[in-house]
């Protein structure tokens, strides 16, 4: 059974990952710089609980906060560049930031070892939710407390007039700001938002495997976030999770078994997938 | 109401407008015309704000336009149409005039306390309106992309209107329309007018420009080459040098 429950916190977090960069996809956006929110939360929330002994629900609020404030801190120089420029643009900013952590050390002694980021080999011994007995089904729980508040949040968002500004901005911009529209506030408040869900992503992520180092950031991460919500489909946030359960729980599990060969079909299947559903598996029918 | 005092704009070598001269009046129609490439989509672009002037300056109820960024023209209230339809295909129709709702008293009006007291029924009340105006209600559920082209026309020209704008300009509003699309669309311009919008129109459809507008100015190469009534106009012996080739 924890087998399952493992998975299911694994779908969790990489849903929250997606869904951040599934409110930036709204507004047309293509950002590779989610993992590197994703991993400013993973530090920050990891070093409150374990260096300032905070408990994990306000370690993950720092965490989320500080993911948006980076991301809105990004948004305004980044998004005056558009497509393939912004893309080259946060994926050089999600890589300053792995290397950052890569050079990062803050290591202070807790009862007789030292614990904390240390360079190259990374954050050990994150272990709040083993030090106060917590079983891998209660930590899946509170994974997934957060998934469903973000789903919820986005698809109250999706609803409201906000979202049908995401929207619009994502459609056309040009028609967009001549109805009155301020493209920078919108992409840069979607940016923003997604931010603070990475951050949050990543608070978990670190908690749940207890060690977390820079590689675990890379530029596949960030990958993985843009393509979940770009496989689901855009029109509602089922889609992305859609998207996660296909490719951690079928990809990545249910082919374990294909041992290789695996990777050879996880790319085929991706394309697949996308060629018999070009608009996501949650998409439009209508071109 | 809007002046423009030698406007130009040059993309790279080419004087897409060059020094022109153009004054609106409040509640005035002036038409825009002019042979392709004559400049009459540059300078609504100019007016809008789509890109800046290369040189000369805009005017509108005596604020310089120089600096002011696309989104707040509008919010002076300035409202415009695409000569190629430019909707939200994947909105709704409804969807598509609610965005479009940014006037400043729109944006006052959401705020958190007024939208709870009759802001959002207003608002909802002037989308009925228009979906009424531009005979579109029974479509409002409609996603924009799956339209027919004269039902596009209707509702980028009711978008326009979502924001109640003083002066709007439409940028070849009858292209591509029928003659009995065309008769309402001029009924619809003439209503507006009575609504006290003032308005600027670029048109290739002689019948109507000729049929609506105040004044005209004639284009070409970038330069005004005449402006006068209608009847001034299709009697210059410039204009039908330009239309018609020849010396």
């Amino acid at each position: 059974m924890d087998f399952y429950f493992g998975l299911a916190q694994t779908v969790g977090i990489h849903t929250l990952l997606g869904l951040s960069a599934y409110i930036v996809l709204l507004t047309g956006q293509v950002s590779l710089a989610q993992a590197a929110f994703f991993a400013i939360g993973a530090y920050s929330a990891g070093m409150l609980t374990v260096l300032a002994g905070w408990h994990v629900v306000p370690a993950l609020g720092v965490g989320s906060l500080l993911g948006a404030v980076t991301a809105c801190a990004v948004g305004f120089p980044a998004l005056r560049v558009k497509g393939l420029m912004l893309v080259v643009a946060t994926l050089a900013f999600g890589e300053g930031v792995r290397l950052f952590f890569f050079n990062f050390d803050y290591q202070v002694a807790k009862g007789g070892i030292r614990v904390g980021p240390l360079g190259g080999e990374g954050f050990r011994q994150i272990r709040f939710f083993p030090e106060h007995g917590w079983t891998t089904a209660e930590v899946m729980l509170f994974i997934w407390v957060f998934v469903i508040g973000v789903m919820a949040l986005l698809w109250w968002f999706d609803r409201s007039r906000y979202g049908a500004v995401l929207r619009s901005v994502g459609e056309d911009e040009v028609a967009a700001q001549s109805v009155g529209i301020n493209l920078t506030a919108v992409k840069v408040s979607a940016m923003t938002v997604g931010g603070a869900i990475a951050g949050v992503g990543g608070g978990l992520y670190a908690h749940y495997t207890t060690h977390i180092e820079h590689a675990n950031f890379n530029v596949l991460l960030a990958t993985f976030a843009i393509a979940y919500p770009i496989v689901g489909g855009l029109r509602t946030v089922f889609g992305t999770l859609a998207a996660v359960i296909f490719v951690q729980a079928f990809l990545i599990e249910g082919l374990r078994f294909l041992g290789d060969w695996r990777n050879l079909l996880f790319g085929a299947l991706i394309i697949l997938a996308m060629n018999l559903r070009p608009h996501g598996l949650f998409g439009r029918h209508s071109a | 109401m809007l002046e423009l005092k030698a406007v130009s704009r040059y993309f790279g070598g080419v004087r897409a407008l060059d020094g022109l001269d153009l004054t609106v009046n409040e509640g005035e129609i002036v038409g825009l015309i002019g042979p392709n490439g004559s400049g009459k989509s540059t300078t609504v672009n100019l007016i809008a704000g789509l890109f800046p002037l290369t040189a000369g300056e805009i005017v509108f109820r005596k604020q310089a336009l120089r600096d002011v960024p696309v989104h707040k023209r509008l919010q002076l209230g300035i409202a415009r149409t695409f000569q190629n339809i430019r909707l939200f295909g994947q909105l709704s129709v409804w969807q598509n005039l609610w965005v479009a709702q940014n006037s400043p008293e729109d944006r006052s009006r959401r705020g958190f306390f007024s939208r709870w007291l009759g802001g959002q029924t207003r608002g909802r009340k002037e989308i009925a309106q228009l979906l009424e105006f531009s005979a579109l209600g029974h479509k409002q559920d409609e996603l924009a992309a799956n339209l027919s082209f004269g039902e596009q026309r209707r509702l980028e020209l009711a978008r326009a209107l979502a924001a109640r704008p003083k002066l709007l300009l439409l940028d070849e509003p009858a292209a591509g329309m029928n003659a009995e699309e065309i008769g309402q669309l001029r009924q619809r311009i003439v209503d507006l007018r009575a609504e006290g919008i003032t308005i600027v129109l670029i048109e290739h459809v002689m019948e109507l420009v000729m049929g609506v507008a105040d004044r005209i100015a004639v284009l070409n190469f970038g330069q005004k080459i005449a402006e006068g009534t209608p009847a001034q106009v299709q009697s210059d012996p410039a204009v039908k040098k330009a239309y018609l080739g020849g010396s």
